[in-house]
Parts: C-alpha cells; structure tokens; sequence
C-alpha cells in the first residue's frame, strides 16, 4: 500500500458558521443585490451605454412620474399576492410551483362571470361572485397535487408544474374555441364590459387594497394562529406532527386550498382590474417570479413587499430605457434574474464559511 | 402513404428539440439534482449558436458548412453550459435550493436569450436573420442517401442535429448502463453520502452531469432557433423557445428517467403536437389535445407510485442538497 | 515493537461550539481486535469518521504506519487501507451487491459484473460469507447488508477495519457468526477496530481497549488485564454504584391492558407478535430487548402513531368505563380525555423540532387547546420558563431554537413537557440514551416521582443495570415476542440477558 505523500490539506473547505447577527445578515444580502447590479452595470457598460444613466432613467421611468408610478403598482400587487399564495405552502415545505396554473383558473372562472353575467348582476355582486369562484375554483386547482401528496407521497414539483400547462393549455382552448370574439382577425377572448372592470382607488385597481390586506393576513395567519402553527410544524417534521396529534394529510390540504386560492384571487384581479380579458400569458410568469419572491424574503410577508416592488421597478423601468436609449426590455428579465440569482448564492454566506489552507504535509510548499 | 411518410417524417423533426432538453435533464436528474431551468438554457444555446453562425457567416462572407455546424453546435453548447455552471455553482457548493434556483436560472436564461436576440437584430437594422447557406446546414438532410426512395426520407433525411440528438440518447444509455462511471453517477443520485463513503467526488460527478446535462439542453434551444421546419430558420423571434423546456422536464418523467424510453417518449409528444396538419382530428379542439403531454406526464406521475419495483423511481435524492459535515 | 497501522496525535474536532473530540491520542495495530469504548455520545464515532474521510480534523496528525497523512475523503482512506463499516449501511438501495462492490473504485476496464462476482466469491470464502452478487440491497435483510458492506471493504483491499456498533441490528446468531469473521480477520494480520459501548462484546472479541469520555481518550487497556468494572469506570468517569431508590409500590392499579398486539411493519414483516401484557399505576415498568426488537412499534402503537392489531384498554383514573384506544390517533386519544405522555426515542425527529425555540416546543401539546383559531403562546412559555427552572435546563433563554442545546437538556425540555400534563401513563424510550450520568440520574428521578404520584410508567431501556434497579416488573421483548416478564427486585440482569437472546430463555425462566 503506497501513498503519495506530499498531500496538502484542501485549499478550501466548507464549515457551518454561528448564527449571524440579523443586521449582518440583511448587509450580506443587500451586498448581493449590489453585486447583481454592478454586473448589469458592466454589461450595460461593454454594450456602449452609461450605466449610471441607465440606472437613473430606470427608476426615472418607473417612480418619478403618476402614471408610471400606476402602472409600477399594477405589476407589483400581483407578484405580490402570488408571492403571499406560495409562502404557506413553502413554509409546509411543499413546493407549489404551481401558483401559476393557480392564477389561471382563477383568471378562467372571473372571466366566465365578466363575460356571460354582466348584464344579469350588479357590478359589485358580480365582483364578489367572481372573486369567490375565482378563490375556490383555484384553492381546489391547489388541492388537487395536494391531494396526491398527502395519500401517496407524489412529487408535488413537478405535479404543480404539470397543472400549470393544462391550466394554460385550457386558456387556449377558450381563446381559439367557445370564447372567442368573432368580430377580431386574431383569435381571442372579448374585452370586458366596463361594469365588469374592477374600480380604482388612486388610480390603480382596487386589488392593491386586497392584497395590502393580504400582507396582513397572511402575517397574522402563519405566526399566530392555530393553522400557522399546524403548518410550521409539519414542514419541519412529519412525525412530530403525527405525534402532536396534528393530522398531516388534512394539514397539507387545506394549506394548498388557502395557496391555491390567494393565488385564484391574484387571477381575478389580473383579468377584472388590469388585462379586462383572458389570454395564455394572463398568469404573465407571476407565479413562478413569485416563488423566488417568497423563497428570498424568507417567506416574511412585510420583505415580500419590499422585494416585489423592487423587482417591478425594474421591470416597468426596462420599458422606459427602450424607449430611452434602445436596450431591448428583457433587460429587465436579465437584471432580474441576476439579482436573484445573486441573493440565493448570498444566503450561503450567511450560514456558511469558507477556511482556507491552514497546512501542508510532506512537500517543501 | 406520402401523408404518412410525411407525417412520421414531421414528427421526428419536432421530436428532436424535446429530445436534446429531456437528455440533458435526465443526465442533470441522474446527479440528484433537479434544475428546472432548462428552457433558460435552451434559450441561452440558442440565442449563442445564432450569434455564432451569424457572425461567422459575416465575417467570411462564404461560410463553409461543417465550419458553421461546428461553431453552432459549440457555442450553444458552451452557453448553455454557462447558464448550468451557475445553476450547479448556487446549488452544489452554495447549496441554494434547486427548485428556486433552477427558476430563477429560467428567467435570466429567458431574458438573456430575448435581450441578446434583439441586441442583434438592432446592431443588423430591424431582425437577425443568418444566408441561405447556413439555414441549409440546419435543414439539409443527407446527401445521396436521402434520394433512396421512402428509406431515403423516412431515415436519411433529416438535419444532422436528428442524428446527434440520437448518438447522445443512445451514448447516454451505454454510459448509464454499462460503465463504472455511469455506475458511479447513478449513486450520487440515489445516496450522495453513500457515494462519498465509496470515494466518489460527489461533487466533481454533481457538477459534470448538471454542466454536460445543461449543454445538451442548450442544443435544443439551438434546433430551435435553426431550423425552420419547426423553429424559426435562423431568424430571432422573440419567445420563441418557450413551452419547450417544460415540456421536456414532463417528458423526463413520462420516460422515467430513461434515455432510450425518452427517445419513444419525445417522438409521441412530436408526433401528437404534427399529428393535425397531416389527420385533421375534428372531435377534440387542437387546445385540448396539446395539453395531453401534460395530462400523461400527471398519470405517470401517480402510477409511479403504484409500482412495486423500486427500478423505475426517480433518484432516491433528487432536490436535497448535500453536505458531507452536516450532523 | 512494529510500527503501529495507525497512530493519531492530538486529534480535535469540533461542531459549532460542540467539542466532540478533545486531543485524542491512541495506536490501532496490525493482527489485532481493538474496541473502542464509550458511552453514547463520548466521540467514538466522530473519531473514526476522521479515519474514514467524512469529517476533516479541526486539529491534531494522523499516521498510518509511521507516516504522518492527510486524510480528506473517503477515498483518501482507502488509498490507505481504511475501510469503515457505519452504522447505517452506505449502500445503494437500487443497485446489486456486485454493483456497490465496485463504486468509486478506480479500476480500468469495463464494467463487468461476472468479474467482480468472482472477485467477491473469494473473499466469501476466504473469510466464511455468503452472499448473492446479483441481489439488489433493497431484497436484503440487514445482516445480509452488512455483509455486503464488509465484503465491499475486503474487496477495496482494506487492511484496517473499522465496525460502528455492528451488533445493534444484529441476532445473538448472525453477532456470533461476525465475531467469527472479525478473528479470521485478526489471524490474516488485518487491524481491526470495534466501536461499541456493550461491555460484554469488548471482553469476549477484543485485545485492547481504548475507552472515550466526553470526547476525551481516558485509557487504553489490556482486555485479558481489566474487568467490566474497571472499563465501567473509566467509561462513566467515576467508581459508579448505581443507586436508584426504588419505592415500594402502593396499591398499583392497572392503567394499560394489552391484549392480542400484533403489528406487520410496511415491508411486511411481523415486528410484533401478540404482545400481552398489563401497566399499573405506581409501578415502573421496565422494557427490555435488543435494539429493534419491536420496542419502538410496541410504544408508537399504544401511542397512535402505528398500525397494530389487537386491543389496548385504557382505564381511566375517574374509574369510568375502560376505553378500547387501538385504531385512535394521536388526536382522538387527547380528545377522549386519555392522559398519555411519551418520550420518544428520536427526540429532535419526533418529540421536539429542533428549529423552533423552547417555547414552540412546549405548545405542540396543547396548540389545540380552545376553540378560538389563535394559538395561546402565553402558557407554553410560562411552562417553557417552569421546565427550566425546575429542571436546571442549561439555556441563554425559552427563546433559542432547541437544536443549539446541547442533548442532556433537550431531553430535560421533552421530559419536562410530557410530565407537566400530569400523565395517567406516561411512556419512554431510551430516556437517558447519549446522557451523561448527572443528567440520567435526573431523569430516573423524575421517572421515579410520576410512578409515585400514581402514574404508569413504561420505560423502555438497554442498559441492563439500569433496568434492574429501577424497574418493579421488566417485561423481555425477543424478535417482537414476549419472552418473558420478571419480577425487577428479584431478577439478575443475566436472567434478562438470557430471556433477551432466546425465546427459549423464556421457558428457562418460566420452569423456575
């Protein structure tokens, strides 16, 4: 048995670190969304633009102004609310990837009542109608993969993710089929009549209200009650909660009914306050945006609001620097996708350390 | 008959795409890892083999044709390779989770493709759009052998991406199968801490199956935006690619996990999506019927659990981050 | 003298601020069985993990055969010769025997499972195994698997073998046969380590021994010069005699009928088979039992949480009608007014939730409590603040998570909540398991105050001289059968012993 022995200790390893102090913690992962922007800079920079100016214009574009302010709001509140969708379901450890399709049905449901009983209820019953079996019709959308999972252990990922597709798929069924405005060249589903359009408060639809609401709810629901507490439990353990007496099936069902259904409600706000009309890309990629939303604020509903506002200021500010300076808008999704990809790869730093070589054996290093 | 020739011929066409994204994500799956950001890497690839080729050709003016396949398979190789580098750097040695990660690799992927497309299309006055000669690398089937009659279309025909697509399908299953490396790869799937007792650089296999997995997707991404059978020739449309990463993260499942069932799996799913041009079916809407990849990769979903041996689950520790220290 | 196969200078290793090996210095040889001996928890197996490449030393140098090596990664070890076999198998479920031989290896060519089936057919017989190389793992019952696992470090051609307590889920049979292989092994000149903390295994296999305390090395002896005292001794780190006061029982009244308990685990096999038994108020009942006997089935079915067949009577302490409580769950139990408390055997998978703090821990019983949907967090605190205070709980406060403390006052938080309701029966398993002696005592203490206070006590436990000492009436479990119940003031723990080894001990000790 031979050994080569001029071996050195590994220049780098891995160990776990004590707790960091909150403060650090939140300079850490602000540092990462530095870091994001300072490679967009330098992007921006090597494509022969001023990233100080690109910068400034984007939050010119998307703050300065009333109306860019609106639509800012109009592009938050629904990342906002499927934000707020996933993270009971996060906090149970089931990943919904399926906010999406959630937000779909609801979307399909609202958009039944807005088109065929408009004329026949009120506008504020048809509104409360709509947002009812928009809420149920997607809490039941969320309870299907949930369903599966508490019998028989299904992954839920890619069940969720599968829903997603039939949802959309569906959608486009309508558009092209029983829903389609025949006056148009192009296959799609009418526009609303203006009572089935959602009224506005400061210029922007009432949904920003609701979810604001929601915010608080979703707070109060997963740190004091008796469900939060349910749900709290059995994402860390299963048996715990068996033990405790909790009945984990019906736990994890009703938790994906309530995600399922905020995230119906997110669909009915899409349709009724901003598109006033059904479309495959109604959900937008909502739901999935959401679900880092949610992952990076540690399924805080309060940081949810900060992040998301963030994340629309970026996207509303990318269609002004289009218009300003020619940079296509997906900058928008790159500039994203890099600050979210910076903040996950931060959150190993907060419970994590790198040691470096302290020793080598044999050689003359 | 020429209906039918054609239509199996169609199918194999827009089988492919699928086929390049569902290897690459069974290689990535095999490692424990499941990166669902394929279509960010399909994205990637394609909007890198578009600009290869399509500065290449600018640069020669008369662009040789194995030269561009090279450059175009490369590049979108090597940039979707980029896009599952970061995915395996945040999940492997920052072990972020790989369900949110592999998102938010899809919406960078995404804007990447799209932001760079149009960057192109702006530089070259409107759209980018690559010669002739180069559209016909990516169309063109075999020559000589194609003109055999029947035989030649129904096997010859196809663009060379067809036949790598199948070498890598039917490599990939040798590897698995059949060599101590494959062996190896499979066990860091099933029980990373097993794998590393063995002496396994569970890391070192982690980040060359998500990386090579990540490359291979990419070559969808690449067929796509090439060929002009079922892509868009050579020619950035924006969203292009979309739907199809996802689609092959179903059909993954559908072939459970293995590389010779997903070469039947991906021609089904092709075949069902061209099935209308050729048989217009008038008792399901076309809608419906798109959905049913979906709808089939749920029912595979379920009956997986249903089935008592243990050969056909996915990797025992798909999604769970590792850390050898961790007590 | 030769050089030794291995030698370790000052190895430390920490966790966090958990110290779980303090410069521990000792000598593995060639041609020799050496146990290493410790109580649960005393860094045996952090040690040897150092050896086998899963955890890196934070300090301290490693020789094999005089050479000073950096061991990073398991593979690292086997270059060396080092194989270790764990306590849960590092097997590949989905894969043949022949296919684990061979992960990892470096070997050129391609795979080929005849070849290494030849390979391994003569080990098998060199050493006296039989295994099947084309078995997949998930087909094996666990000694098979463990002979797998031994096979697969012969194969690597290790010469310095290394067991973490292979004889846990082991047959008194199937421990004899292992023990044959391991002196096989010696007499081939192997180096053979054996980390255990059973007196009995360490003076019938080993030569040496080294003992571990608290993560330190406190001595290395002569197992043909030393005696189960003396090990205990410097095991425990003091002249220990136990000395539980054991009360009289008063008026015992029975709590528990068992009847007919039968249960089929999900592989479908038979862990318990018409288990028959009664528990009396004011009485401790002691449970006895190789690990995986079905002890933990016995107390999860009484508790809801498995399926088992038969009956579980319940008599409640108002002296209302006996209740029938198999098929309830966990729920339904609190809801019909049983007061049932168990301390489970995995404490942070099951009984606590190591990321939430003392308090959170407290409220799993009683979140339900009320009919209003918000959850009461005051009372769970203010108990969280009286577990602490009344059982010494080492805590900065009730609001630090439970996995930062360390395992003597974690159990001291699960105990303390299970008792704070006041059981009508209260349930345990392996209470003191990992404990240091102080906090043992603590814990037999309280078990002693419930069986006074009128409460059932079932306290399920391994260490005989434990068992014998604080038990009224041991019931012996062998294979998921009763084999035997004994009288705790009259029995000897070699009584026990036998009726644990063999059902046949059983009929040993009805005749007398």
């Amino acid at each position: 048995m031979t050994y080569e022995n001029v071996k050195k200790e590994p220049l780098v390893r891995i160990a776990k670190r004590p707790e960091l102090s909150k403060g650090k913690a939140t300079l850490v992962r602000l540092s990462s969304i530095l870091v994001a922007l300072l490679i967009g800079g330098l992007l921006i920079l090597v494509l022969g633009y001023n990233p100080i100016a690109v910068y400034a214009d984007i939050i010119k574009g998307s703050l300065l102004t009333g109306t860019a302010l609106k639509s800012t709001v109009k592009i938050a509140v629904p990342l906002l609310g499927a934000a707020l969708a996933i993270a009971p379901a996060f906090k149970m450890k089931f990943w919904n990837c399926g906010a999406e399709g959630q937000i779909t049905v609801g979307a399909i449901v609202s958009t039944y009542f807005a088109l065929y009983h408009v004329d026949n209820l009120p506008s504020p019953v048809l509104f409360i109608v709509a947002f009812a079996a928009a809420a149920v019709v997607g809490g039941l959308w969320g309870l299907i993969p949930a369903f599966f999972k508490a019998r028989w252990g299904t992954n839920e990922t890619l069940f969720t993710l599968m829903l997603n597709y039939i949802a959309i798929g569906f959608v486009k069924y309508l558009r092209i089929g029983p829903w389609m405005d025949k006056g148009q060249m192009f296959p799609k589903v009418p526009m609303f009549d203006k009572a089935a359009r959602l009224p506005e408060v400061f210029g922007v639809h009432i949904g920003w209200i609701i979810v604001l609401a929601l915010v608080i709810f979703i707070y109060v629901y997963m740190t004091r009650t008796k469900h939060g507490y349910e749900i709290a439990v059995v994402g860390e353990s299963v048996s715990t909660a068996r033990y405790s007496g909790m009945n984990v099936g019906k736990v994890i069902m009703r938790t994906m009914f309530l995600s399922g259904a905020i995230a119906g409600i997110v669909g009915w706000m899409m349709v009724c306050g901003t598109n006033y009309t059904l479309s495959d890309t109604t959900a937008n990629g909502y739901g999935f945006t959401a679900i880092v939303v949610a992952w990076l604020s540690k399924l805080n509903p309060f940081t949810m609001v900060g992040i998301s506002a963030f994340l629309a200021i970026l996207q509303k500010g990318s269609n002004t620097i289009q218009t300003n300076f020619g940079i296509p808008a997906s900058a928008s999704e790159v500039l994203t996708g890099l600050i979210l990809l910076c903040m996950l790869g931060s959150e190993f730093f907060i419970n994590y350390r790198f040691v470096f070589r302290k020793k080598t054996v044999g050689g003359d290093d | 008959m020429d209906t039918f020739l054609n239509f199996v011929v169609a199918a194999v066409l827009a089988a492919t795409p699928l086929l390049f994204g569902t290897l690459g994500e069974i290689l990535t799956e095999k490692s424990g890892h499941l990166n669902l950001g394929v279509e960010g890497m399909m994205f990637m690839g394609g909007v890198a083999g578009l600009a290869g080729t399509y500065y290449y050709e600018k640069a020669v003016g008369e662009p040789d044709k194995l030269v561009a396949a090279v450059i175009g398979v490369v590049c979108a190789f090597l940039c979707a390779m980029l896009g599952a580098l970061i995915y395996s750097f945040l999940t492997i040695t920052l072990r972020a989770n790989q369900n949110v990660t592999g998102l938010a690799l899809t919406t960078f992927g995404t804007g990447f493709g799209n932001f760079f497309g149009e960057i192109m299309g702006n530089a070259a006055g409107g759209y980018v759009s690559v010669g002739t000669v180069i559209k016909a690398v990516f169309d063109e089937g075999i020559p000589v052998l194609q003109d055999i009659p029947i035989i030649g279309k129904l096997l010859f025909s196809y663009n060379f991406l067809v036949y790598l697509a199948l070498a890598i399908a039917l490599v990939l299953s040798y590897f698995l199968t059949k060599t101590r490396k494959g062996l190896n790869l499979r066990a860091v799937g099933e029980s990373p801490a097993t794998a590393d007792a063995a002496g396994i650089p569970v890391s070192t296999y982690k980040y060359l199956a998500t990386c090579i997995g990540g490359g291979i997707c990419g070559l969808g991404g690449l067929y796509i935006v090439m060929n002009s059978a079922n892509g868009t020739g050579g020619v950035w449309v924006h969203n292009s690619i979309s739907g199809y990463g996802w689609l092959a993260v179903a059909i993954v499942i559908f072939a459970t996990w293995s590389p010779l069932k997903s070469l039947i799996c991906s021609l089904v799913i092709g075949a069902l999506s061209v099935l209308p041009y050729y048989y217009p079916i008038t008792f399901i809407p076309s809608a419906i019927y798109e959905i049913f990849p979906y709808l089939a990769t749920v029912a595979v979903l379920i009956m997986i659990i249903f089935r008592k041996k243990k050969n056909n689950l996915p990797p025992a520790s798909l999604g769970l981050a590792y850390f050898r220290e961790e007590r | 003298m030769e050089t030794a196969a291995i030698q370790l200078k000052n190895l430390t290793k920490t966790f966090g601020s958990v110290v779980a090996n303090d410069k521990v210095s000792l000598e593995i040889r060639h041609g020799e069985i050496l146990a290493l001996l410790g109580e649960n928890g005393s860094g045996k197996t952090t040690l040897m993990n150092m050896l086998s490449g899963i955890y890196y030393p934070d300090g301290g140098e490693i020789y094999v055969n005089g050479k000073e090596v950096i061991i990073d990664s398991p593979s690292d070890a086997f270059d060396l010769g080092i194989g270790m076999i764990h306590q849960h198998f590092k097997l590949v479920d989905v894969l043949t025997a022949a296919e684990n031989m061979v992960l990892g290896l470096k070997e050129k060519g391609r795979l080929n499972t005849k070849v290494i089936g030849e390979k391994m057919r003569t080990i098998c017989e060199q050493y006296g195994f039989n295994i099947d190389p084309d078995k997949k793992i998930y087909d094996m019952s666990v000694s098979e698997k463990q002979t797998v696992e031994i096979v697969k470090m012969l194969y690597r051609g290790a010469d310095i073998l290394i067991l973490d307590e292979p004889t846990a889920v082991l047959t008194p049979q199937e421990t004899e046969k292992l023990f044959a292989v391991l002196r096989n092994m010696r007499a081939d000149g192997k180096a053979v380590v054996i980390i255990t903390h059973k007196l009995t295994e360490v003076m019938e296999l080993s030569d040496r021994v080294s003992v571990l305390r608290k993560g330190v090395h406190v001595g290395d002896l002569i197992t043909a010069e030393t005696n189960p005292q003396e090990l205990t001794n410097l095991m425990v780190g003091r002249a220990v005699t136990l000395n539980i006061e054991r009360t009289k029982c008063e008026n015992p009244v029975k709590r528990l009928e068992i009847r007919n308990l039968s249960c089929v685990n999900d592989d479908g096999v038979s862990v318990l088979d018409n288990i028959n038994f009664d528990a009396f108020g004011g009485e401790v009942l002691g449970i006895a039992g190789i690990s995986g006997c079905g002890q933990k089935e016995l107390l999860e079915g009484i508790a809801g949480l498995q399926k088992v067949s038969g009956s579980i009577i319940f008599y409640p302490v108002d002296g209302s009608e006996p209740q029938n409580i198999n098929g309830n769950s966990p729920m339904d139990i609190i809801k019909r007014g049983i007061s049932l408390s168990f301390v489970p055997e995995d404490r942070l998978g099951m009984g606590l939730i190591g990321n939430m703090d003392l308090a959170d821990n407290m409220m799993l019983r009683s979140y339900n409590k009320g009919k209003s949907p918000f959850a009461d967090r005051k009372t769970p605190a203010e108990l969280a603040e009286k577990v602490v205070d009344e059982l010494e709980v080492v805590t900065p406060g009730i609001n630090v998570p439970v996995r930062n403390l360390s395992g003597g006052n974690v159990q001291k938080i699960l105990v303390g909540r299970e008792i704070a309701s006041q059981p009508t029966v209260l349930m345990s398993a392996y209470a003191v398991r990992g404990l240091d002696i102080n906090t043992s005592y603590t814990i037999y203490n309280l078990m002693n105050e419930q069986k006074n206070r009128g409460a059932a006590v079932i306290y399920v436990g391994e260490d005989l001289d434990v068992l014998v000492e604080l038990c009224d009436r041991i019931l012996v479990l062998c294979g998921g059968k009763v084999s035997g119940i004994v009288d705790g003031r009259t029995t000897t723990k070699e009584e026990v012993g036998l009726l644990m080894t063999s059902l046949g001990g059983a009929k040993e000790a009805e005749k007398q």
